[in-house]
């Protein structure tokens, strides 16, 4: 015998799909009012022409596309090197903050110090701090290349962040599972890496990433040293032409640098969230 | 005294005013299955995790095959080694399948090669019919498969002793029942165990010796069906009392 879908879920069926029907017309007719009024603001400003040419000509766009691609260059390559060096920092101040033993209370209280100083500096204040400070020691065997003390002050700042979010998860993971694998005879440590760390990172995995995307357009601050990255290109080519342009070519690149990483973030809380409602644990 | 493979001289165990155990003394010899009954908060589960050194005793002793667990600057990792313990709430690591849990503890705490862990923990997986379980995360596994692979994670390190900490309480019955009959089988392999449980009818069955524990201390000792059937405290005549008033014995 087949099954007939009775009257009541035909109906029921015809009610839904007429409701989303409705909701999809909703959204498009209200987008596009919103547009179109949008349009009708911007373009029939007074001041409109004259902003279109000094912030979207496209002859200078082009002229400026070079060195600005150029100088993009150097903050992709400041970019990862500074992640690299602030996970594994992060890593291991979080580590130092949820150590128990007392013989490491003085670096647990570096620890909290450093993440307490460097999550309240503002990152400008570092970057000058680092960046002029260090040279004017004049001390030989520093290094005073604007780029490398450009990515020291990235790391310094985002290694305090990312140490507390790493923190968190760790403090997240549920006590029971520690006093289990301490049941077994794992060591403290072996307790830590083998159970409680795995579950912490994989738990802050989409705020971790939100750092990494804030950090990649954070490198653009390295300029404010003399770096020629993205965002001093521009500027020079700015100074040269009284055409804001190149700022929003830099702008745009640095927006399609950081969009895969926010979609896979996106993606990526996404599907932990489906997997923790199929668990039943809200 | 090497006879007993757990012994317990005076213990006492208290959080801050109140007083959880006192002049506690059992002893548990080899082979030997002992249960722990009593209403919650009697001090059960605290006996046991005092047992694994999860918890600081306050005065006692505490002896493990002839040796002073309780001594100071003894080392807390190498004895659990040799201490099996269930919780109620499986406490399965959520990130191993169920080989890499049972494996975890033979590979990094008792130094076994991986091929060696896996084949002597997918022997096991196989004898108690969860073979092909080996390769899932516990989050898929029943709550019955996932007590027995917390089960067979301690029984894969050959403890000495093997602490149950009311494994069926967060179980349904049919489940209870799997569980059960797999602490049976391990009991007539001849595994020493000491076992907290509300489960009045398995304790019958599986205790050499019943404890019922009242205010922290033993209230009352001996043989399974004659504790049951003709209790001489009155506390353990009110707990038989209020148990088969709700249907539980």
């Amino acid at each position: 015998m087949s099954y007939q879908p009775s009257p009541l879920r035909l109906q029921r069926e015809e009610a839904r799909r007429l409701a989303s029907r409705r909701s999809t017309w909703l959204a498009l007719s209200s987008t596009v009012v919103v547009g179109i009024v949008l349009i009708f603001v911007v373009t029939g400003a007074s001041g409109f022409d004259r902003v279109r040419e000094t912030f979207f000509s496209a002859h200078y766009a082009w002229k400026a596309l070079p060195q600005v691609l150029s100088g993009l260059w150097l903050n992709l390559r400041v970019m990862l090197i500074a992640e690299i060096f602030v996970l594994i920092f992060g890593l291991l101040i979080a580590l130092a903050r949820t150590t128990k033993s007392p013989v490491l209370l003085p670096v647990r209280l570096l620890a909290a110090a450093y993440t307490d100083i460097f999550r309240g500096l503002p990152l400008l204040l570092v970057l000058l701090l680092v960046g002029l400070g260090i040279p004017g020691l004049q001390i030989s065997w520093l290094p005073n290349s604007a780029v490398l003390l450009g990515t020291v002050s990235l790391v310094l700042t985002y290694s305090a962040y990312v140490a507390e979010v790493i923190r968190a998860g760790i403090e997240a993971v549920n006590p029971a599972q520690r006093m289990a694998a301490r049941a077994l005879g794992l060591t403290q440590s072996q307790t830590q890496r083998f159970v409680i760390l795995p579950q912490a990172l994989r738990k802050v995995t989409p705020p971790l990433l939100n750092d990494l995307v804030s950090l990649q357009k954070d490198s653009g601050l390295i300029s404010v040293l003399g770096a020629i990255d993205a965002i001093r290109a521009a500027g020079i080519q700015t100074a040269q032409s009284f055409n804001f342009t190149p700022y929003l070519v830099a702008g745009a690149l640095f927006v399609a640098l950081t969009i895969p990483l926010t979609r896979f973030t996106d993606w990526l809380t996404r599907r932990q969230d489906r997997a923790r409602q199929q668990q039943g644990q809200w | 005294m090497t006879s007993n493979i757990l012994e317990i001289k005076n213990l006492r165990k208290s959080f801050g005013e109140d007083l959880v155990l006192q002049n506690l003394c059992l002893a548990i010899p080899e082979h030997s299955v002992k249960v722990l009954i009593g209403a919650s908060g009697s001090g059960k589960s605290t006996l046991l995790r005092c047992v694994n050194l999860l918890e600081a005793i306050d005065d006692g002793e505490i002896f493990l095959d002839g040796e002073d667990i309780s001594a100071f600057g003894v080392n807390p990792d190498t004895v659990r080694s040799s201490i099996g313990s269930v919780f109620q709430s499986f406490n399965l690591f959520p990130h191993l399948s169920v080989l890499e849990n049972i494996t975890l503890a033979p590979r990094h705490v008792h130094g076994k090669s991986k091929n060696e862990a896996d084949a002597e923990a997918m022997e096991l997986l196989s004898r108690f019919g969860l073979a092909e379980k080996a390769h899932q995360y516990p989050d898929l596994l029943s709550g019955g498969q996932q007590q027995r692979v917390a089960i067979l994670r301690a029984v894969i390190n050959r403890p000495k002793v093997l602490l149950l900490d009311e494994v069926t309480s967060a179980l349904d019955p049919i489940l209870i029942a799997e569980v059960l009959s797999l602490i049976s089988e391990l009991k007539t392999a001849g595994m020493t165990m000491m076992i907290a449980t509300h489960e009045m009818g398995f304790a019958r069955q599986v205790a050499d010796e019943l404890l019922f524990l009242h205010n922290g201390r033993i209230c009352e000792v001996g043989d399974p069906t004659l504790l049951l059937e003709s209790p001489k405290t009155p506390e353990l005549q009110a707990f038989l009392a209020a148990l088969r008033g709700a249907g539980r014995l």
